[in-house]
């Protein structure tokens, strides 16, 4: 990153500055290429993570669209017409719904089905999907925005067609992301105007974006042993939570999960309370999906995981990180009993 | 005791101020930090600014939002926007399109301040571990010997007691108005001295979500379908026009009739009487058609002391009332009756009152509460059937 901000051309020139600009962005397609086992090819560069799942269900015009209906935003959104199949109660997909909504028509489909949930960290069968929905003929987007760096990931494991990533949450940069894109795979252009990224997505690349991007995927691809290490942590901070405070739950928790997300329900105490609460005890969390600024509706995550509304609303995300250790999930535990106490929930 | 009345070091003590993004709530915010209190600044987002209205000088549009934060900002507080739009389409702007439907002249801000600044936000900030809620309104809460008591402002420019009438007694004592004992400039000046870019910001006019104080529009976006147009009617009978709506009439307006004087008379000036909603018909009268000395009241939110079972009968007690924000209180003897009613007899007949605005009551400087305009009458002695109403058509 150092080095970049050294970079001063616009890498679709062609004089010396452009090239070494140009260098950079290759050397970035290939790092991230490396994470999900690929060919530097198969990488396209967007601004976001949303922008590569809109660029995904955008892209093949004519076919049937199935989604799961825990999605993010961007996906659901993306089609908001789509065919949505269901999870159990810890969040898990329904894969037989899938098959048999597959199997219900003929029509070349395209199935969106995202690897970790966001809001749970539940990790869906993103393979045994693949299986299933290429024998009737589909292809498969994979949204791994979640997954990235907390998992080994690989396009040709997961049997996906299609996958996004996005480069904050591997630790770099905002404003960047990418669709990675199976052998031959061509999906409609989504932003015309340019050559770039193979004439899918026109503009003046992000240079500096992009060359973060390649190097959090370095490290990324480096510390997955670490990652892994976050879960005993995390199944402590469970623990003692729901020790102190028998109301509370651990949403999917029964399910496999990465090791650094769970997710708190406090029924009746919203979730926008709760975040503002631990804030102003130095803790941060997120409540919902957290992405759209300060508004926080009942999850439809949690909806589809069979709570009403008013638990779909009263639910935190907390995410530990690299820096999180014993003493920060001590401060959480502290706040988060201290304000659960203090609310009597209204059914006793 | 610390300033706000709580045993506490003012450090130790969370309070939450609702920020418009105003100068006075920019300033209740400064003032409290100033003194040591843990502040937390909230705003709440009311309506889709963008889908209604955006204009500057009324509250909560996307501007004020920006501004609230960068006042937080400034003095060095955490400051939340809390998405209230559900809340406030319910409870606020559907009651006030069907009030308006029902022939009366509702007043949103009071449903504002009972509904979502005095409840919902109030329970916010309980959940926050909050002391109290602070506002930037010119009212004064005084302890008294039986709890916390509603005192008009200082400023009798700026007094905002009117619209605050349904606080109820456990609000209350949660509630605190640092500026109560302030002038305007007095608080201009304290925005200018704390740095505040809000000091010069005009103050709000309107209803927030109703532009240009167009509100049958308003309606009409709100009930699609449910504005139609009728005959004006004169309170003899005679037929003296059309209208576009009933919602586009108050109770005691004279401009914008669109009438001209009645042929062949003496030219005199014609008012709205009464709306009937119902067969689509504005009444309008000369006006001595419009005074009234007997007022009825619903939904009463009672402050002041306990009264004796039997006032509905009696002599009542002496009170002063406001039936308008814009206008003086007038002396009245209030009854109070059966399931949160009252009869409100003025000594001297008043003109234009309108069902569905608040009767707030007074003795002296406090509040001792108030409730909605249900009907009127032209004196004690005219039975229900002549008591005019919104929606009825008291002939």
């Amino acid at each position: 990153m150092g080095q970049a901000m050294d970079l001063v051309g616009n890498p679709s020139s062609v004089h010396a500055f452009g090239r070494s600009a140009r260098r950079a962005v290759e050397e970035a397609r290939a790092a991230v290429a490396a994470l999900v086992g690929v060919k530097p090819a198969q990488v396209l560069f967007t601004g976001s993570g949303t922008e590569a799942n809109n660029f995904a269900l955008r892209g093949f015009p004519g076919r049937r669209m199935l989604t799961s209906a825990i999605e993010h935003e961007s996906v659901l959104a993306a089609q908001p017409e789509a065919e949505r199949f269901g999870v159990d109660r810890d969040g898990v997909v329904d894969l037989d719904e899938l098959e048999r909504r597959l199997a219900a028509a003929g029509d070349p489909a395209l199935v969106s089905l995202m690897l970790v949930n966001n809001e749970t960290g539940v990790i869906q069968p993103v393979a045994d999907a693949a299986r299933i929905a290429h024998a009737h003929g589909a292809l498969v987007h994979c949204d791994a925005v979640q997954a990235a760096g907390r998992m080994p990931l690989s396009l040709r494991d997961l049997g996906v067609d299609l996958m996004t990533l996005s480069a904050h949450k591997l630790g770099g940069p905002t404003g960047v992301g990418a669709l990675i894109l199976a052998e031959g795979l061509e999906p409609d252009a989504l932003i015309r105007g340019g050559g770039q990224e193979r004439r899918k997505r026109a503009g003046t690349e992000n240079l500096l974006g992009i060359v973060g991007f390649g190097a959090a995927a370095r490290l990324a691809l480096d510390g997955l042993a670490e990652a892994a290490d976050l879960a005993s942590l995390r199944d402590r901070l469970e623990r003692e939570a729901l020790a102190a405070i028998p109301r509370a739950q651990a949403m999917g928790a029964g399910a496999a999960r990465v090791a650094n997300t769970s997710c708190l329900m406090l029924a009746g105490l919203p979730g926008e309370t709760q975040v503002m609460t631990l804030d102003l005890a130095g803790v941060a969390v997120s409540a919902g999906s957290a992405c759209s600024s300060g508004k926080v509706k009942p999850s439809h995550v949690l909806a589809a995981m069979g709570e009403d509304d008013r638990s779909a609303a009263s639910a935190i995300r907390v995410s530990l990180g690299w820096t999180s250790d014993d003493e920060a999930v001590d401060r959480f535990l502290t706040a988060w009993t201290a304000m659960a106490r203090r609310s009597a929930p209204a059914d006793g | 005791m610390n300033s706000l009345g709580l045993p506490k070091r003012p450090q130790d003590t969370r309070v939450v101020v609702a920020m418009s993004g105003g100068v006075d709530s920019s300033v209740t915010a400064a003032v409290l930090r100033e003194e040591g209190y843990d502040v937390v600044g909230i705003t709440l987002q009311l309506y889709d600014h963008g889908l209604a209205l955006q204009k500057p000088g009324a509250c909560c549009a996307g501007q004020d939002i920006y501004d609230a934060r960068q006042v937080a900002d400034r003095i060095g507080i955490p400051h939340y926007v809390l998405d209230y739009e559900g809340r406030f389409s319910q409870d606020v702007m559907d009651d006030f399109a069907d009030s308006y439907l029902r022939g009366e002249t509702p007043i949103p801000c009071v449903r504002c301040n009972q509904r979502v600044k005095f409840r919902d936000l109030l329970n916010t900030a309980r959940d926050l571990g909050a002391e109290a809620l602070a506002t930037g309104h010119y009212v004064r809460r005084i302890a008294g010997p039986q709890g916390a008591e509603l005192h008009r402002a200082v400023d009798p420019a700026k007094d905002q007691s009117y619209f605050l009438f349904a606080t109820t007694r456990e609000q209350l004592e949660f509630l605190r108005f640092p500026l109560g004992g302030l002038t305007k400039p007095e608080t201009r000046a304290l925005a200018e001295r704390h740095g505040l870019e809000v000091a010069a910001k005009p103050d709000s006019q309107d209803i927030c979500f109703v532009p240009n104080g167009n509100y049958a529009e308003v309606v009409a976006k709100l009930r699609p379908g449910s504005v139609e147009p009728g005959d004006i009617v004169h309170v003899d009978g005679r037929v003296l026009g059309r209208h576009k709506g009933v919602v586009h009439y108050t109770v005691g307006q004279r401009k914008g009739l669109g009438i001209g004087g009645i042929r062949g008379q003496q030219e005199e000036a014609l008012y709205v009487v009464r709306l009937e909603p119902a067969r689509r018909r504005v009444v309008v009268g000369p006006r001595r058609d419009l005074a009234r000395s007997l007022v009825m009241v619903r939904d009463v939110n009672w402050l002041g002391p306990d009264l004796a079972p039997d006032t509905a009968n009696g002599a009542g007690i002496e009170v002063s009332v406001k039936l308008r924000s814009a206008q003086p209180a007038a002396p009245a003897l209030w009854r109070a009756g059966p399931d949160g009613t009252a009869q409100v007899e003025l000594l001297e007949p008043q003109h234009g009152i309108a069902p569905g605005q608040a009767c707030v009551v007074y003795q002296g400087d406090r509040v001792l509460g108030g409730g909605w305009i249900s009907a009127t009458a032209g004196s004690v002695g005219e039975n229900a059937a002549k008591l005019v109403g919104a929606g009825e058509t008291a002939a």
